[in-house]
């Protein structure tokens, strides 16, 4: 059996089967009802619950899902991002040149506080770490560390300041890179990318690349860095993308019942593929042989070696505890495939690729 | 095809390549500017393509009322409170209009949860389906699939009628989507055929602008002209049904396509339909907008999509003032009888505030277009 050094870093002392299948989440989880009622309590300017008691809230949140993660069994854990609000917005009130205008509509009732650059995005106090610190403190599995890429908080927000989108991207591929740095110096060895904006607008896979030449730059091999992008029409940044400077892709697939799989047999896929094998969209928990299932269709594509075993997407959607059994059943699926694997009980056949001619 | 436009023979041929390859920008081609005083009579009108956001307090109080799901969105049938706030909201939006000085006043359609496909949405004949992307947005409306004949609806023509009310006698100008733009946002199970659907949706369209109330001008909004561009045959069916709407109403009509420039012949079709502008989307393109205009010449009237519907950058009244002299520039005449200024887009992308500031400039650039050129 083949290994794969950069993904090995995170199997466990203890790990009970001769083959890895690392399983972790993409980052979201659902906020426990009682952290959005203290939210309401501390944005109520009538109300005495004050700065410090968020904030031990919002520990004590992290605190309870990364252990609920590591009940699941999950070998590389996060924190459910109990502290972020929202993807972009996040990011944004920590980047100097970024201002808010108010919300916009995205669907129905349902808005977002899209904000404007309006100068020069600069690089102020730390996004992450203290995140990071917080969630490594908390326990004893590898943490991994979910960023929104550069593209998606260019392509989210409006550009006031820049000639165009793509010279916005590379800015804030710049300060994405300054983060990694700093998240590194604490101690991160996993870091994930999150590029949703590409899923809508797949022909700029180009400008996604040349940011993530800008994201990893003097960050050390070791470090993995995965690359998020949700369900599109994957047919056209494949195989662009294997050109990425990233260890891992993380896709969601289980979403469109693997219709799309085909695109990544051919030609071969040269990364570490972490396949979503659960739907996020889906309130109900799949069963253990169904996301075996699934787990055996990134077989098709990858050896077990280059194989990560993550749901669709950030499940923060879902109930919390559909959330939970669709962990724990992922959890267990891996280990039932990697014992199956050890037994030789698994014949995947994966397609030859296409010889490169003329 | 260019029937009798202000442009026909005006060109010299050699101009066009050059100035369809030159791709100068905006600031190089304002310092080219040349003076136009005194040989136009333009009117120029300040306006918009509607579909506003809503004031912050209705987006809070109509979560309230409606809920976030998909089966919350609007129904045609709300009940008294949901109607009362989209009444209030609706006052609001009229009154920054009239406040900011537009020539124009629009009824916002803050009710159009579903953007343009919103007149099929609250169809009775039409059943909502999953939430879709709005063309190359990061938002979504609910797919309309047409089951049955597309009869009279009359939704949109009692939201003018209310809105008529408001305008307090300011001139009233209807918004509705395209035939071609609401057909492409749809989905039919009922016609059977691309060709008939087109007609029926053309036909329906029209039922509703008969019973409009007296307006002075009526937009349809037209953007899959461009994103979804019409194949041979398909195009001139488009430009026939839009010919079909503008036909029912006694106002005058604005077919704005947006987000880039008419393919070609999509354009040189659409100047058969029996309409007085055509917008152009000078945010999103210059060079092909321009070359169309060149080559093929336009309709009497013009709508002129130079604020970004799409941006919080609130340009200078100024700099939209030296965007319509450039636009004259590229084209060397200037008699268009009337001369729209709009944004490019609907408004709704943006926060509430900017919102507001943009129509104050775009009734500023008007004002200041008109004394630049007596």
């Amino acid at each position: 059996m083949s290994t794969n050094e950069n993904k090995d870093q995170f199997r466990p002392d203890d790990h009970a089967n001769d083959h890895f299948l690392l399983t972790t989440v993409v980052g979201s989880y659902p906020k426990p009802k009682w952290l959005n009622r203290a939210k309401e309590l501390y944005q109520d300017p009538d109300h005495g619950f004050d700065e410090d008691d968020y904030q031990e809230a919002k520990d004590d949140a992290s605190r309870l899902i990364t252990n609920e993660h590591e009940r699941a069994g999950l070998d590389v854990v996060v924190d459910g991002e109990m502290r972020r609000n929202e993807m972009v917005e996040f990011f944004a009130h920590r980047i100097e040149g970024y201002e808010f205008n108010g919300p916009v509509k995205v669907w129905g009732h349902n808005y977002f506080d899209k904000p404007s650059v309006v100068s020069e995005v600069e690089y102020d106090e730390s996004w992450l770490v203290d995140e990071y610190e917080f969630t490594a403190d908390a326990s004893d599995r590898p943490v991994k560390v979910p960023i929104t890429g550069p593209y998606t908080l260019a392509n989210w927000s409006f550009n006031e300041a820049y000639d165009d989108d793509d010279e916005l991207t590379l800015e804030l591929a710049d300060l994405v890179n300054e983060e990694i740095e700093k998240l590194v110096d604490a101690g991160a060895r996993y870091i994930q990318i999150d590029e949703p904006a590409l899923a809508t607008t797949p022909d700029d896979h180009a400008i996604v690349g040349e940011a993530l030449e800008h994201i990893v730059e003097d960050i050390d091999e070791d470090v993995r860095i995965g690359l998020h992008v949700c369900y599109g029409d994957y047919s056209r940044i494949y195989p662009e993308i294997l050109e990425f400077p990233v260890d891992e892709f993380d896709l969601e697939l289980a979403n469109g019942d693997y219709d799309q799989l085909d695109v990544f047999k051919d030609p071969e896929f040269s990364k570490d593929l972490a396949l979503g094998v659960t739907d996020a969209h889906v309130a109900e928990v799949e069963s253990v042989e169904q996301i075996e299932e699934n787990i055996k269709k990134g077989l098709e594509v990858v050896p077990p070696e280059q194989l990560v075993v993550s749901p669709d997407c950030g499940v923060k959607l879902l109930p919390r505890e559909v959330a939970y059994g669709k962990m724990a059943n992922m959890v267990e699926a891996a280990r039932n495939v990697e014992a199956d694997l050890d037994e030789g009980n698994i014949d995947v056949e994966r397609g030859a690729p296409t010889p490169a001619d003329d | 095809m260019c029937r009798g436009s202000p442009l026909e023979g005006a060109l010299d041929p050699g101009r066009v390549g050059q100035n369809y390859c030159g791709a100068l920008t905006w600031m190089e081609n304002i310092k080219r500017r040349y003076s136009l005083a005194g040989v136009t009579m333009t009117e120029y009108v300040s306006t918009t393509p509607g579909l506003f956001p809503l004031p912050d307090w209705a987006k809070d109080d109509l979560s309230d009322l409606k809920g976030h799901q998909k089966h919350d969105l609007i129904s045609g049938d709300e009940d008294e409170a949901i109607t009362a706030a989209y009444e209030e909201a609706r006052e609001d939006v009229i009154d920054v209009q009239q406040s900011a000085g537009l020539d124009r006043v629009v009824e916002g359609q803050l009710r159009w949860d579903d953007m343009l496909a919103h007149p099929l949405a609250v169809h009775d004949a039409v059943e909502t389906r999953g939430i879709v992307r709005y063309y190359d947005n990061n938002n979504f409306y609910r797919e309309p699939v047409v089951s049955g004949d597309l009869e009279f609806s009359g939704d949109v023509a009692s939201e003018l009628e209310t809105a008529a009310e408001l305008a307090d006698g300011d001139d009233l100008q209807a918004v509705l989507p395209g035939p071609y733009s609401l057909a492409d946002l749809a989905t039919d199970e009922h016609y059977g055929d691309d060709a008939e659907f087109l007609g029926a949706v053309a036909e329906f369209l029209a039922g509703e602008v008969d019973a409009f109330p007296d307006v002075e001008t009526l937009f349809l909004l037209e953007p899959s002209l461009v994103e979804e561009p019409p194949e041979d045959g398909e195009d001139e069916r488009a430009s026939e049904a839009i010919d079909r709407v503008a036909s029912a109403i006694d106002a005058d009509v604005v077919v704005q396509p947006y987000w880039g420039a008419l393919e070609e012949k999509v354009y040189a079709h659409l100047l058969d339909a029996d309409i007085d502008a055509v917008g152009f989307d000078f945010v999103a393109n210059q060079d092909d907008n321009i070359y169309n205009l060149q080559e093929y010449g336009a309709t009497g009237d013009i709508s002129l999509g130079l604020a970004d519907g799409q941006n919080t950058l609130v340009e200078d009244p100024e700099a939209i003032r030296d965007r319509v002299d450039w636009v004259a520039d590229q084209l060397q005449v200037t008699e268009f009888e009337t001369t729209y200024l709009t944004t490019n887009t609907e408004t709704f992308y943006l926060p509430y505030g900017k919102y507001v500031e943009k129509l104050e400039v775009l009734a500023e650039a008007a004002d200041l277009a008109e004394v630049t050129a007596p």
